[in-house]
């Protein structure tokens, strides 16, 4: 664990690039929601994004594994370039996974079959070996024993953890978060955070949409402020905090420190 | 972390004896008060239920002494015909029976050879046992599709004949419930999965398929199902090359799975529309390719959510089958109304819809209990 919390540089330069961002445009209708976004995670590095609502965070991310589409600009992802060309894309989607805000559990299935069905399918695991890597991964994130629930017998903490374990179970080297805790109920936010963090503390790529700036100091290698389809500011958590240059950041750090 | 899910997972003891569940007060609860809150709860809800109690009690008496008491269940038969004079001496105080007594094997194979008639028999509890097998979930694996492939392989060459020593039967001499049967069941068994591909196809991304879905839907939807029989059994053999056939009854079968189809798939559609965004961005955050995302994670949601309308759907095509009338198929309602075509049994339409309307109630009846049983056993995730 030589790369803990705090330790920005413990991501090595030389790494390869895990995503890639160049100049990348979209636009819904006549809408720009993205402006000639650059962005470069290396591999093991955790990106927090924040930014008002509407600022195009959400979008850039569902960029990443093309739950949007871009129309400008290039996205690489574990060195390979997201185009239309759907083989590239399923290698792609294989490799990121994705934690959503509403969850988006399959209802209709138990909780270890929410776990087990892309790893069966798409990795082609023999069924024994995926049950056994969900549990191990429902354990990890403490909820062994709910496995042969439904989601709809859960508290939303409980079933953002088993999103988390779900896409986990596809050994994804990416992990995408758009805005894990925001559907949750106060009490339940600090489990799925915990569940991040330690997360974090394996060493996986992470880019995580949230507003939990606790969370961003505490794993955070470096906090991307985006604000109307731009990436205005970025650095790492106590230089964007503690000493943001533009006044949108600080409109933005004012605002959010009232809410606390 | 750890004293958190420790926290969730220990009960909470209760404080104290306050908070300790409480029975409702006694007259809350029980027939008598159900009776008192929904039938005399005030002066018009009590008049109401004494005037339904009423009538309701008049009519049934009325129809058990029709029904039962006064009804005549045989009349002798000589070589001249049947001797109706005693259930025309009832002048409609009494419910002639006879007449179901004596044309049942009609209404129920038709102009099939008599002494045949074991086969039609055969092949209506062949269906029977087909829905019953296929209405039990723990027999819902794909092997089941092979027991329908070869019960209907079964059910053709019974109701053919032609070899293992049965004589061969022309389509022309099959008639009654057994056709009924075979234009519902084979129409909904071929309906459903093609009106599947055509809600999918109406929601690709591929213009061509979309466009192809959107014509055969609207198309099919705007011309009345009889004019479809016709063109089926009229129409249809003018453009087919001189000295090929295809049987009437297989024409009109293919227009009604063609007409089902395109109800069925807008149903189904509507199953799709109704289910959110985040189960198919989920499926595909996940790398399941399309058919993967449709058959694991979409129809299996999308289909529970429309069981009723389906069903309504199934259970309307069932009854519509009559209207095959019009070209000539003789199917169970066309057998009861030529039962009583012949002069000694003329004037007893009403005990022979009564049974006909009988026999299509148990069908319907049965699938829509079916259904609602379904659909509970189904949904049984969402109850927390």
């Amino acid at each position: 664990m030589e790369d803990g919390p705090h330790l920005a540089s413990a991501v090595r330069a030389d790494a390869p690039p895990a995503i890639l961002l160049d100049k990348v445009n979209k636009w819904y209708g006549a809408l720009h929601v993205l402006r000639d976004i650059n962005l470069n995670v290396a591999t093991g590095e955790r990106v927090v994004v924040c930014g008002p609502s509407g600022s195009g965070k959400s979008t850039m991310i569902r960029c990443i594994n093309r739950l949007e589409q871009h129309q400008e600009g290039r996205i690489v992802v574990d060195g390979m370039e997201l185009t239309d060309d759907t083989r590239s894309l399923d290698a792609i989607r294989r490799e990121v996974g994705m934690v959503f805000q509403s969850f988006n559990l399959f209802p209709h299935l138990t909780i270890l079959e929410n776990c087990t069905l892309a790893p069966i399918w798409v990795r082609r695991m023999p069924k024994k070996e995926a049950e056994a890597l969900a549990m191990d991964y429902l354990s990890r994130v403490k909820i062994p024993e709910q496995a042969k629930k439904y989601p709809g017998q859960l508290s939303g903490g409980q079933q953002q953890r088993v999103a988390i374990a779900r896409a986990l179970c596809m050994k994804p080297k990416i992990m995408l978060f758009d805005e894990p805790t925001s559907a949750l109920d106060p009490e339940m936010i600090k489990e799925v955070l915990d569940t991040m963090v330690m997360l974090a503390d394996t060493g996986m790529t992470m880019i995580c949409v949230t507003h939990e700036m606790g969370f961003a100091r505490q794993v955070a290698d470096r906090v991307v402020f985006m604000d109307r389809g731009e990436v205005v500011e970025s650095g790492i958590p106590d230089q964007i905090f503690n000493d943001p240059k533009t006044d949108r950041l600080k409109g933005f750090l004012s605002q959010i420190l009232r809410g606390h | 972390m750890a004293d958190i899910a420790a926290e969730a997972s220990a009960p909470r003891p209760v404080a104290d004896a306050a908070l300790a569940p409480r029975r409702p007060p006694l007259l809350q609860v029980g027939p008598l008060a159900w009776a008192r809150a929904n039938l005399f709860s005030s002066w018009i809800s009590t008049a109401v239920t004494l005037a339904l109690s009423y009538l309701l009690i008049r009519w049934t008496v009325g129809f058990i002494d029709w029904a039962f008491v006064k009804a005549i269940w045989s009349v002798p038969v000589t070589p001249q015909g049947a001797q109706t004079q005693a259930c025309r001496a009832l002048a409609g105080s009494g419910a002639c029976w006879a007449v179901v007594t004596e044309k049942h094997r009609f209404i129920l194979f038709g102009t099939y050879p008599y002494e045949q008639h074991w086969r039609p028999a055969l092949v209506c509890l062949l269906f029977v046992g087909l829905y019953i097998v296929s209405a039990m979930r723990r027999f819902w694996r794909p092997a089941l599709a092979l027991v329908w492939l070869a019960t209907l392989t079964v059910i053709g060459i019974l109701m053919w004949g032609g070899v293992l020593g049965m004589p061969y039967v022309p389509q022309e001499r099959w008639g009654g419930l057994v056709i009924t049967l075979i234009l519902s069941t084979f129409g909904i068994a071929f309906a459903f999965p093609l009106s599947i591909l055509v809600a999918l196809g109406r929601r690709s991304k591929m213009p061509a398929i979309k466009m192809l879905c959107v014509v055969y839907v609207e198309l099919i939807r705007g011309v009345p199902l009889i004019s479809l029989l016709f063109m089926a059994s009229v129409m249809f053999p003018l453009f087919l090359p001189e000295g090929i056939n295809i049987d009437k009854l297989l024409r009109a079968q293919i227009a009604i799975i063609l007409f089902a189809a395109a109800y069925l798939a807008e149903v189904v559609r509507a199953g799709l529309q109704a289910l959110p965004r985040g189960q198919y961005e989920a499926a595909d955050a996940l790398g399941l390719s399309y058919w993967q995302k449709t058959g694991f994670i979409i129809m299996p949601q999308a289909l529970r959510l429309v069981i009723p309308p389906l069903v309504n759907t199934f259970i309307g095509f069932f009854k519509d089958t009559s209207l095959v009338l019009i070209i000539g198929i003789f199917d169970l309602l066309t057998a009861g109304k030529t039962a009583i075509v012949e002069p000694a049994w003329q004037g007893f339409g009403i005990e022979i819809y009564v049974t006909v309307g009988a026999i299509y109630f148990v069908f319907c009846f049965a699938m829509s209990r079916y259904s609602q049983n379904l659909e509970a056993e189904l949904n049984r995730h969402r109850v927390r």
